[in-house]
């Protein structure tokens, strides 16, 4: 068993996509460094674009999270309503 | 020698102001939104009671007989401060440029057949009023109404009102000479078919209770108003007929109402669901301009859609009472 992580700048655009893949990823871990916030979950990690929109309260493009995406690991699978990184081929 | 990299990692000692955290149940990390709406709304000291209303202050919730204890509970779904509120209608304004670019470009009004035209002109142009006096009702919900999570959204509603009524003027613009305009104007001032709804917004003018004035103007006209003539005039009627440049250049006004819908509903539904006084009292509000506004809807109706206004305007009823029932309000 592997992690995946996704690493965001720490800023007010990323906060709802952060709180939104906290929300949906029980196993996940938040790490802060300056500026960074990087996100480790075992196995696989899902970002749903409906639950960021309960977050910010506005339709949102899911393509937006590149604006402030710093980097990831893991396979990827995306589409208009989610982005799901694992290691399962 | 050697040279070295490091990162410190400086933390705040509290995650957000004071009168923030007051309205956050503790020190927490706060959005911009809440930033710039818990704390803001001055609460005391006032300056001394204006000469023109001396039996309230300055800021004054007594104003509404709605009663909230915490008039910050009428927080805005959509979250909108200053700068997502411009930014969002910046993008929105974007295309709206470019469907007016796209039309003059491919001389789509020119395309759409005259009786049409002229049918479009004559339902939308007056319509630039309605918004008017729009502006001018959230204007004085923002100037009246207590609370800033009640009155910054209004603000912005009243400007987004403007922006209504000058879209529609680049659309009279756009289809037919500057004197269209003026013809609109006397239509609203002379013509029988629009008496009903000028009666409507001159009355809502001089409400003197802001959150009455929000239920009259921003639901039970807005409610009505939009979906007849933007669903079912100009998607269902004018556009399937050859006015589809007609519904390009009113793409706005449809998506921003329902947008908008969103915050309406969920002021009412926390508002009424505080006390039974409240639910009774708003739903007494909605019920009694519902049905003026259906009246004087009903020649509009007419005008833009004939023989099938009534059965228009009765869906669209019917679509405003399920709306209200989800918001907890009994009609």
């Amino acid at each position: 068993m592997s992690n995946v992580f996704i690493a965001f700048q720490h800023n007010e655009e990323s906060r709802p996509v952060i709180d939104a893949i906290v929300a949906d990823n029980p196993g996940a871990q938040v790490v802060h460094s300056p500026g960074l916030v990087k996100i480790d979950a075992p196995n696989s990690l899902t970002i749903r674009r409906s639950t960021i929109e309960e977050q910010t309260g506005r339709p949102y493009d899911l393509q937006q999270i590149h604006i402030n995406l710093v980097t990831l690991s893991g396979h990827i699978d995306e589409d208009d309503d989610q982005l799901t990184l694992s290691w399962r081929h | 020698m050697n040279i070295d990299l490091q990162a410190r990692e400086i933390t705040p000692l509290r995650n957000t102001y004071a009168h923030v955290a007051q309205h956050m149940g503790g020190d927490k990390v706060a959005s911009r939104y809440q930033e710039a709406t818990f704390g803001a709304q001055p609460m005391t000291n006032f300056h001394y009671r204006p000469t023109w209303d001396p039996a309230h202050e300055l800021f004054d919730a007594s104003r509404s007989r709605v009663v909230l204890a915490d008039w910050y509970v009428l927080k805005d779904p959509r979250q909108f401060y200053y700068a997502t509120w411009t930014m969002t209608r910046a993008r929105q304004q974007d295309a709206v440029e470019s469907s007016f670019q796209f039309v003059e470009s491919r001389g789509m009004v020119g395309m759409i057949p005259d009786a049409v035209r002229e049918k479009a002109l004559r339902v939308l142009l007056p319509l630039r009023h309605a918004a008017w006096g729009a502006n001018m009702n959230n204007a004085s919900i923002a100037a009246y109404g207590f609370g800033t999570a009640f009155t910054a959204p209004a603000m912005f509603h009243a400007m987004d009102n403007l922006g209504v009524a000058q879209y529609l003027t680049r659309l009279g613009l756009a289809m037919a000479e500057p004197e269209a305009l003026d013809a609109g104007k006397q239509a609203w001032l002379d013509d029988p078919h629009w008496q009903g709804l000028r009666r409507y917004v001159e009355d809502t003018l001089v409400l003197q209770d802001p959150f009455e004035l929000f239920v009259a103007q921003n639901l039970a006209l807005d409610g009505l108003l939009y979906p007849l003539v933007y669903t079912h005039f100009v998607d269902d009627h004018i556009a399937l007929q050859g006015g589809t440049a007609v519904a390009m250049l009113t793409s706005f006004m449809p998506e921003w109402h329902d947008e908008t819908a969103r915050w309406v509903d969920a002021l009412v539904k926390v508002a009424a669901a505080e006390s039974d006084a409240n639910r009774a009292l708003i739903s007494q509000w909605v019920s009694d301009w519902s049905d003026r506004a259906q009246a004087a809807l009903t020649p509009v109706a007419d005008l833009a859609l004939g023989a099938q206004g009534p059965a228009a305007l009765g869906e669209v009823m019917d679509q405003f009472r399920a709306r209200c029932k989800k918001a907890g309000l009994a009609l």
